[in-house]
């Protein structure tokens, strides 16, 4: 089942085109990659997708229903989460409050309620905490769990986003470059948590950049130039596209690749 | 740390114990009436420090709602015949009233534009309140009944030095609650992170306005403690330079933080008080203790000292 | 017509000053993203020292040139003293301290100087100008002309001269103007004197219109932040404007609504203007990179 949808989308800033005519979908359980070199408009697309960017034309669609131009919070209610390229952890909050502010649309939130502090906010505040550990366990940082996030290290603030991102219990899952800075070992569990969570039928978007976990893990890619889609395919499919090479390397590039 | 330092209930166990034996130490009614200026400002501040400490939006306008719940016990018994406590309860409702009217367009601004803009607002205020002379009094301001509750009057700076103290901590105990409830922890993400937030689902205009509401209602109350204990308002109360004077409090005392709220009231009411013996350089001092005291505690003085505590106590 | 002339001298002389506060403004906070409330200090510093040094028997154009420099030492000790020291501390920290700042100048200018009101004598005289049958004081083409000169001299410093071509790197981007070597310490040092330096001339031109105190400076401080806040943060075209539109904004509205309320236009145009436009007249809309 397609579960997002996004058609002949298209955007430009002050006069320039950073996005013009890209479509893609992704099904429940599946990983699409979306791959190009810098500025090639993938975190411009996700901006678009997630509703922090106003599209100048296309359409968006999550399970079958138009959600264009929706704001943020409400796309999250209907199922769509996010992580950052640049962390976007709550600096000053630990990495439980972290993930229990993910499950914010799981929560009754009553302003009285919470000002007196009634029963029933301490008893859904204990669930909440228990779920958000749990996550935590689930991306290894549930000893951390009351560290400040702002004191993590990298690689922990990337993991610590996707287990909030995952703590709303979206059906899309939009990833913007989870193992970047990460080192092998790191990269590799991210490799593992992204297939755990596709494996619950999570569609899972991926920009990412490390193109043997691309290839590894991806069911579908999108390869992008400069705000243009270039090609749609396998893993397999676009690694034998001559073009997406020399989209990335250039013509000079792609002939000297193609010799060695 | 042991891991009852700063607990919610150590805290309000600390305030209330504090309230209760500080008048044991007083040796004349004008220390009453310092320390209920203090329980007041305090109540103020922590307020605002709701609004600016844990949802990080600035207001440079909350004297205006001060000045609404001040006059508001003042115009109401005077010229409407209202009782003093409705008049406060019609204050604060105005309050809460014209926060969210206004709230809303203002809130979309962000940082120094948000500064400006509450800035106009209780300039505004302020204005209407100097200028309306035939309910306000004008520029010399004008008396305030005493507060009468079934027939019992409150008088004299003890039975106000109680009531501001017993106010103080239930505010104290309304913000401490806030912090770690799905709305204290939307204000927190929303103001470290505002796309994150909106991303994980936060309705970020709504959750800025409950507390700028929050903090008008808070602002407003304190004006209304005030106006009934001094017996007399005047706009100054209203004014630009008390609205800096309650964000300087919840900064200097530190940001986010209750206790440091109430620390920052106690540090900027009392130290006039104190400095008036060295006469003419009062201004001087104080300027210069405001200066350093932030070059050297940037983050305020209740965090600061509580890290230093915690690195003590480790050792 | 003779009102309306009238009315647009007097706003233009007012907000001539507020300009000039709120370009100050300007200066410090691109170079330091600090909002100085102190700014309005050096109004008063300029208005007063003047008064008092010419009162000693100095001539005025001396008594002027000693005001500025006092005013200029005043802004860079402040900045030495009290906001280098704070350097990388929250934008909320830094303005409470140039709060502080504000109240100790004010502080010291009462026992320096006095409570009282104060005038310094008009340049060229007290007869007024009949202009399109407005009477215009002399005065006041001191202080546009003045206005005029300083944003001319300005802007001839940022766009001809290196150190200015430095300021201007600074405020567009701090870490990149100090990797290409630009001593952004220096620059920031130059921003705080240069816009003291614009206060206190201000200061001196219109104390024989206004009257000057030891505490002038708050509500100059106010209508400088409004000016620069209405035209678009950082942006010194922007202040100009603002200064001249909110000065403007007072006049016709004492004169044509209310006198009483003279405060309140400025004040509902500006919230009017930022529902708007939440970037001020000429501030540039930013696109949030995440």
């Amino acid at each position: 089942m397609t579960i997002l949808a996004a058609s002949n989308i298209g955007i430009s800033f002050g006069g320039i085109k950073a996005i013009d005519g890209v479509s893609f979908a992704v099904d429940a359980g599946q990983i699409l990659s979306i791959i190009g070199p810098n500025g090639a408009g993938k975190t411009t697309l996700f901006n678009v997708v997630s509703g922090l960017y106003e599209a100048d034309q296309g359409r968006v669609e999550l399970v079958g229903e138009d959600v264009t131009s929706l704001a943020p919070d409400m796309l999250a209610a209907r199922g769509l989460s996010r992580t950052f390229q640049n962390l976007q952890i709550f600096q000053r909050m630990t990495a439980a409050e972290n993930v229990m502010v993910g499950r914010h649309l799981r929560e009754t939130c009553n302003l009285f309620a919470d000002l007196f502090r009634l029963p029933s906010v301490t008893r859904q505040n204990r669930a909440t905490r228990e779920a958000a550990l749990a996550l935590l366990d689930g991306v290894g940082l549930r000893g951390s769990a009351d560290q400040l996030a702002g004191s993590l290290p990298y690689g922990a603030c990337k993991r610590l986003e996707i287990a909030r991102a995952l703590a709303a219990e979206p059906r899309v899952l939009l990833l913007d470059e989870p193992a970047a800075g990460c080192n092998a070992v790191e990269t590799e569990e991210i490799d593992e948590l992204v297939r755990r969570v596709a494996a619950k039928g999570i569609a899972v978007v991926l920009v990412e950049h490390d193109m043997k976990l691309v290839m590894k893990i991806s069911d579908r890619i999108l390869v992008l130039e400069r705000g243009r889609p270039l090609t749609e395919g396998t893993p397999r499919e676009v690694r034998d596209n001559p073009a997406v090479l020399e989209a990335y390397l250039g013509k000079h590039g792609a002939g000297e690749a193609a010799r060695a | 740390m042991p891991a009852w330092f700063g607990h919610r209930s150590v805290t309000l166990i600390v305030l209330a114990a504090i309230v209760v034996v500080l008048p044991l130490l007083f040796p004349s009614s004008y220390y009453f009436r310092v320390a209920s200026l203090v329980w007041v400002s305090a109540f103020a501040a922590i307020g605002l420090n709701i609004l600016m400490g844990q949802a990080g939006q600035v207001s440079l306008g909350h004297a205006g709602f001060f000045g609404i719940g001040a006059y508001a016990v003042a115009i109401g018994p005077a010229h409407l015949g209202l009782p003093s406590w409705g008049a406060l309860l019609i204050g604060a409702v105005i309050s809460a009233a014209s926060a969210w009217l206004v709230g809303r367009p203002i809130l979309r601004l962000k940082g120094h534009y948000l500064a400006i803009a509450t800035l106009g607002l209780g300039v505004l205020v302020a204005l209407v309140i100097t200028t309306e002379s035939r309910w306000t009094g004008g520029p010399d301001g004008m008396s305030v009944a005493k507060l009468s509750l079934f027939g019992w009057r409150a008088s004299g700076s003890s039975t106000w030095y109680w009531i501001s103290g017993g106010v103080l901590v239930v505010g104290t105990w309304i913000a401490l609650n806030l912090g770690e409830t799905p709305t204290g922890r939307a204000l927190r993400a929303l103001h470290d992170s505002e796309v994150a937030a909106r991303v994980a689902g936060i309705d970020v205009a709504r959750f800025k306005l409950q507390a700028f509401v929050i903090a008008a209602v808070y602002a407003s109350l304190a004006g209304s403690m005030l106006a009934m204990m001094n017996g007399f308002i005047n706009p100054d109360q209203a004014g630009f330079l008390h609205s800096v004077e309650l964000v300087t409090m919840v900064v200097l005392g530190g940001l986010g933080s209750v206790v440091g709220s109430i620390v920052g009231a106690a540090v900027l009411i009392t130290l006039p008080q104190v400095l008036t013996v060295f006469q003419e350089y009062e201004h001087v001092l104080l300027g210069l203790i405001i200066i350093v005291s932030m070059i050297f505690m940037r983050d305020g003085i209740v965090p600061t000292a509580s890290r230093w505590l915690a690195r003590r106590v480790r050792v | 017509m003779a009102e309306f002339f009238q009315f647009l001298m007097s706003g233009l002389t007012v907000g001539a000053v507020y300009a000039l506060v709120a370009l100050g403004f300007t200066l410090v906070y691109n170079a330091s993203d600090v909002v100085n409330f102190a700014q309005g200090e050096f109004v008063m510093l300029g208005g007063m020292v003047t008064v008092f040094v010419a009162a000693a028997g100095v001539p005025l154009p001396l008594a002027a040139l000693i005001a500025v420099v006092a005013a200029v030492a005043v802004g860079l000790l402040l900045y030495w003293l009290a906001i280098e020291p704070a350097r990388g501390a929250s934008a909320v920290t830094l303005i409470i301290i140039t709060i502080g700042a504000s109240i100790l100048l004010r502080g010291a200018a009462q026992i320096l100087f006095d409570k009282q009101f104060h005038k310094l004598p008009s340049f060229s005289g007290d007869t007024p100008v009949n202009l399109f049958g407005a009477a215009v004081q002399p005065q006041s083409f001191w202080v546009l002309g003045g206005t005029a000169v300083i944003v001319l001299l300005l802007y001839a410093f940022l766009e001809r001269t290196v150190l200015g071509k430095a300021v201007l790197a600074t405020a567009a981007n701090r870490l990149a103007a100090r990797l290409v070597g630009i001593n952004t310490a220096t620059v920031m040092a130059l921003a705080f004197g240069g816009s003291a330096a614009i206060g206190a001339i201000a200061g001196i031109l219109i104390t024989p219109i206004t009257l000057t105190s030891y505490d002038v400076g708050t509500l100059l401080a106010l209508k400088g932040f409004a000016a620069a806040m209405l035209g678009g943060m950082g942006n010194p075209l922007g202040a100009m404007a603002g200064g001249l539109l909110l000065g403007l904004l007072e006049a016709f509205g004492a004169g044509y609504i209310s006198s009483t309320y003279k405060d309140a236009f400025a004040f509902i145009v500006i919230l009017v203007v930022l529902f708007a436009m939440p970037q001020g007249l000429f501030g540039r809309r930013v696109v949030e990179r995440v």
